[in-house]
Order: C-alpha cells, then sequence, then structure tokens
C-alpha cells in the first residue's frame, strides 16, 4: 500500500464534538425550569409537614410538664392533665392490634403462599382494597351497629377494639404481603426439598424471615389506629369519664377524641387552647414516633437484606 | 392424623381467615343497609337524594334531603384534587426520577409522615391557624369554609397519591427509557413522552384512590368546612359535606329515630360513592396492568 496516499486525502475541517444547537439550549432550559417545579412540590410538601409540626411545637411545648401527662383533667376539663386520654389512646391502638395482627397476618399468608391467581384470589383482593377504602366514619357507624348495639357491647374499650381491629386489617394484610414477598423463593425451595410440608416451610423458615417486616407494619397499624378519631366516636371514646377504665367494658378517653372535644364543644374553646396544642403534641410524637421507628426499622432491614 | 389431612386443614384454615375482609365488607353494607333503608319509609329516594333542605331536628317539619351535603362533599373533593393531583403527581415522579439516592431516603419518609398524620391534628391546624389566616387575609367573613377544608383535605390525599403514582412511575421497564435516551431525548422528553405515559394507568389509579380517601376523611371536614347544609356560592362558604354530618349529628339522634335513620342513609351514599372509586380504581390497575414493554 501506498503511504502517500493517505496524505493526499483532503483533511475533513475540524468541529466540535458536541453539537450543540439553539434549539438543544431550549430544550435543556424547558428541562431546568420543569425540575425546577419538581423541586418546588417536593419543597411544598416538606414545608406543609414542617409548618404543622412546627406549629404545634411552639405552641405545644410550653403545655407539656410532667402533671399535664400524669394528671386527671380537672374542673370540666379546664385544667388538670390527659394522663385517661394517653391510657385510653395506648389501650385501644394495642388491643385494635391483637385484633388485626392475628387475622391480618393469616389473610396475607394465604394471599401470598396458598392462593393460586384466579377468580376467588381475585375477588378477596378487592374485598381487601375495598375495606381500605372505607371512609373511617361508616367504620364508626359500623362498629355503632354491630358491636354496640347487636352484640350489645356498649360504649366500650372491646367495641373499640374490634372497630379499628377491622379497620385495620388491610394495612396489616399490606404490609405483610410485602414482607413475605421479600423472603427468596430459594429459602422455600430449600425447605420443601429437605422433605417439609408446606406449613412446616412457612412456620419454621418464612415467617421467622418476615418476622421484621410484619413487625414493622405491625407498628404502622397501631399508630394509624391511635391517630385514628371518627371510628372511636360513637364506639369507645366518650366526652369525660372519671374513671380509669377497669375492664375491656369500660369506656375511655382518648387523645384525638379529646382534641376533637376541646376545639369544637364546650363553652371554654379559647381557655382550654393550651390543653388542645399540648395533647395534639402528645398524639403527634406518639404516631410520627411510632412511624419514625417503623421507617428506620425497614431501612435497617433492607441495608442488612442486601448485604 | 396424617400429614396431608393436617395440611390440608391448615390450609382450609388460612382461606377462611382470607376470607374475614371480605365478610367484613359484606357486614358493613348489611348494617348500612339494615339501618338506612328504613329511612325510605318517611321520606322518598327522591326527595333525600334530590332534596335540598336538610333540617332533620326540626320538632313541626323536619326536612332529610342531602342534596346539599352531597354537593359539599362533591365540591371539597373536587377542589382538594385540583391541588392535590398536580403535587401528588410531580411528587412522585420527583422521587421515582429525578431525586439521587440520598435525597430519597429523606423525602420519602417525610410524604410517608404527612400520610401518618392523624386527621384530627390536621383539622385541628386547618381551625387554628388556617382559618383565622384566610379570614384576615382574604377579609371574609368565615375563615371556616369550603376552600379551607379542601386545602386540609389535598394534603391528606397528597401522600396517597404521590405512593401509589411513584410504584407506578418505578415500574416502567428500563429498555423503554433506555431507548428514548438513545434516540437523543432528554430526560425531560423522556419522562413527557415515554415514562408518563407507559404508567397513566398507575397514576389513574392513585389520582382516584386518593379522591376516595378525600371524600371519606371525617375529621378535617368536621373541623373546618363550616357545617353549613347549603349548596355553596363561593369558594368561602361554610359547607357540610356528607361524613361531617354524620359524624357531627349522629351523637344526638334519638336511636332508630328518623334523624338516625336518615343519617345511615347518608353512610350508605357515602360508602356507595367510595365503593364505586375503589373498584374503578381497581378495574384500571387490571385491565391496563403494566405488562412490560407491551404496555405502550
Amino acid at each position: 500500500m501506498n503511504v502517500d496516499a493517505t496524505v493526499s486525502l483532503p483533511t475533513p475541517p475540524r468541529r466540535s464534538l458536541s453539537v450543540t444547537t439553539g434549539r438543544d439550549r431550549v430544550r435543556k432550559t424547558k428541562q431546568w425550569l420543569a425540575f425546577l417545579m419538581l423541586r418546588g412540590a417536593i419543597l411544598i410538601v416538606a414545608a406543609a409537614l414542617a409548618v404543622i409540626i412546627g406549629f404545634l411545637l411552639v405552641n405545644g411545648l410550653s403545655s407539656i410538664s410532667w402533671s399535664f401527662l400524669t394528671e386527671v383533667p380537672r374542673n370540666n376539663m379546664t385544667e388538670g392533665g390527659i394522663w385517661p386520654c394517653i391510657v385510653g389512646t395506648v389501650l385501644l391502638s394495642l388491643g385494635a392490634m391483637a385484633v388485626a395482627l392475628p387475622l391480618g397476618v393469616a389473610s396475607a399468608i394465604y394471599l401470598h403462599e396458598y392462593a393460586q391467581p384466579g377468580k376467588f384470589m381475585r375477588v378477596i383482593r378487592l374485598g381487601v382494597n375495598n375495606l381500605a377504602g372505607v371512609p373511617s366514619v361508616v367504620f364508626g357507624l359500623f362498629g355503632l351497629g354491630l358491636f354496640v348495639t347487636v352484640l350489645d357491647l356498649g360504649v366500650s374499650l372491646l367495641a373499640g377494639w374490634l372497630t379499628l381491629g377491622v379497620l385495620c386489617l388491610p394495612v396489616i394484610i399490606g404490609t405483610t404481603e410485602e414482607a413475605l414477598k421479600s423472603v427468596p423463593a430459594t429459602y422455600r425451595e430449600a425447605s420443601l426439598a429437605l422433605g417439609g410440608t408446606k406449613w412446616q416451610t412457612i412456620w419454621r423458615v418464612v415467617l421467622p424471615s418476615a418476622l421484621p417486616g410484619i413487625l414493622t407494619g405491625s407498628i404502622l397499624g397501631i399508630s394509624r389506629a391511635a391517630g385514628e378519631t371518627a371510628a372511636i366516636m360513637f364506639t369507645a371514646a366518650v366526652f369525660y369519664t372519671p374513671k380509669m377504665p377497669t375492664s375491656m367494658f369500660s369506656d375511655v378517653m382518648a387523645l384525638p377524641y379529646h382534641i376533637y372535644v376541646l376545639a369544637t364543644a364546650g363553652t371554654e374553646i379559647e381557655k382550654t387552647r393550651p390543653i388542645q396544642y399540648g395533647t395534639a403534641l402528645v398524639l403527634i410524637a406518639l404516631v410520627l414516633g411510632m412511624n419514625l421507628f417503623a421507617i428506620f426499622l425497614r431501612a435497617w432491614l433492607q441495608r442488612r437484606g442486601e448485604r | 392424623m396424617r400429614r396431608s389431612t393436617r395440611e390440608i386443614l391448615i390450609k382450609r384454615a388460612f382461606m377462611a381467615t382470607a376470607v374475614t375482609s371480605l365478610a367484613v365488607l359484606a357486614l358493613i353494607m348489611v348494617f348500612l343497609f339494615m339501618e338506612g333503608l328504613p329511612a325510605f319509609s318517611f321520606v322518598s329516594v327522591k326527595g333525600f337524594l334530590l332534596g335540598m333542605d336538610w333540617y332533620p331536628t326540626d320538632e313541626a317539619n323536619p326536612a332529610y334531603g342531602i342534596l346539599p351535603l352531597i354537593v359539599a362533599s362533591g365540591a371539597v373533593t373536587a377542589l382538594s384534587s385540583l391541588v392535590a393531583i398536580p403535587l401528588g403527581v410531580m411528587t412522585a415522579v420527583y422521587l421515582a426520577e429525578i431525586a439521587s439516592p440520598r435525597v430519597r431516603a429523606v423525602v420519602k419518609p417525610i410524604v410517608e409522615m404527612l400520610a401518618s398524620l392523624p386527621s384530627v391534628v390536621i383539622g385541628f391546624f386547618g381551625m387554628v391557624v388556617m382559618a383565622p389566616f384566610l379570614q384576615e387575609f382574604l377579609d371574609i367573613p368565615v375563615g371556616l369554609n369550603l376552600a379551607n377544608a379542601a386545602l386540609m383535605l389535598a394534603f391528606m390525599s397528597v401522600p396517597t397519591i404521590a405512593s401509589v403514582s411513584e410504584d407506578a412511575i418505578y415500574a416502567v421497564p428500563r429498555e423503554l427509557k433506555e431507548a428514548s435516551f438513545a434516540l437523543g431525548a432528554t430526560h425531560l422528553e423522556t419522562l413527557a413522552r415515554v415514562t408518563i405515559p407507559a404508567s397513566l394507568s398507575g397514576i389513574g389509579t392513585a389520582v382516584i384512590l386518593g379522591m376516595s380517601r378525600a371524600i371519606g376523611e371525617t375529621m378535617v371536614v368536621l373541623m373546618v368546612a363550616g357545617g353549613a347544609a347549603v349548596i355553596p356560592d363561593s369558594l368561602w362558604s361554610p359547607v357540610r359535606p356528607m361524613p361531617a354530618s354524620i359524624a357531627a349529628e349522629m351523637a344526638e339522634a334519638p336511636f332508630r329515630g328518623h334523624h338516625y335513620h336518615a343519617l345511615f342513609a347518608t353512610a350508605m351514599v357515602l360508602f356507595l360513592v367510595t365503593l364505586c372509586f375503589n373498584i374503578l380504581a381497581d378495574n384500571i390497575s387490571h385491565k391496563h396492568s403494566q405488562t412490560g414493554s407491551a404496555s405502550l
């Protein structure tokens, strides 16, 4: 080959590799603007949360004291503390979980481990999804109709547990299913290959590895139940009761209902503002605290899973 | 007992539990109808749904028309969607497509925490902060009104819309986006012409679920909407959506009296509306489920 031949070729004009034209700049600017708007949306959402929490902190912190947390309301609920409400809310949400957890976990096990895709499963799923969408006030009326009236439990802890229990059921089913999904199929196959039955596999292999995820779900369920108002206002909670609950047939006071009552009913709305702020602060501390714990637990589990 | 018999029994037991949710849903319906249908012995269905007057406690001449309540529920939900849909979908797009893992790790918990705020706290905020602010700022007679309630509701449905849409956007197959990038599209063009169209059914589901949450939400409208059972004539009119009416009046309604049955009938309407919304959402997500590249 003749080397000189290549030299005689005309050299192409030098051009920059990036072919930025005016149109491209417009496209880039458009993108920059659109993404700026998306960031703005995030800021609005974050600001909403910050404003609500900040406002309650600023106004409520001064109400919080040891006596506020541990004393009973006095003088037509215009003075004193919120101890009965704290006890009521804790009892209500734990009891609700005692109802929802076994039912929810068992439902999720059926849906994820046993059921074959088909009409039956589709109907059950439709039931779960629709139950999740039922308004909480409708749950309240249902509890009033079935538990309080027909089963004659009266306005009581037990009626509240059952009502809140069915209300939380979809939350538990959803989170448990997520937990079951994250158990690798190889675990199940290994157990089955060793001669384990389906049930032995679920009980000894699947459930233990899904347990932390189920725990996260139940914390979320408890926090959902703790903040619920409309479902307990006809079934478990009362304006004011001088007695602490003694059995599961006692009626109780509850934090969310206490806020509602003090803020809307009664003649001393302005005078009891500090109590309202304090109660709201205690409630969101309880609910957000549990949620943060669940979020961190989940993040920790994911990191552990990746390792 | 033989192992296989035991296995079958266990399976049956799980199946029975799984039916619980369905059974509860059915029971809710039974009780609402049982206590709600007697209302139509003293008011016609048409008079109930289209009646303009809601005076259930009037001694001499009680009226049980829930049209103002239905209109109020519709107005509050529609108005809150105007705020919640763009905000929720934008949050979802940002989280699924743009945020770096570190930003995501901070923003996602924020959205989840907003979702977990008890509704009574949001209602309280609307009462003591937003209402006086609106009253002063806009110089209107009442701060507890349609617009205030809608705004508070919007912040309750944003997390629902955001998290369901985010899942949908996240599920768009990578090769679709890569094909678009390979053709020289920018990130924004890929989002607008490929990713979002491909996840539109999921976003639709999210929007319907968010609206269904807003229509059934009780405490916020009970505390913030103002409570007047009239058809609103402006954004700043006080209104009385269905859940607010039920929650506020149930305690005073005489047991199994006319008012009691009328409230259960209102709950029946509310339940059927949310049921329709949820079945619609379910249908969209099933019929147009995203199956890989075939969804475009």
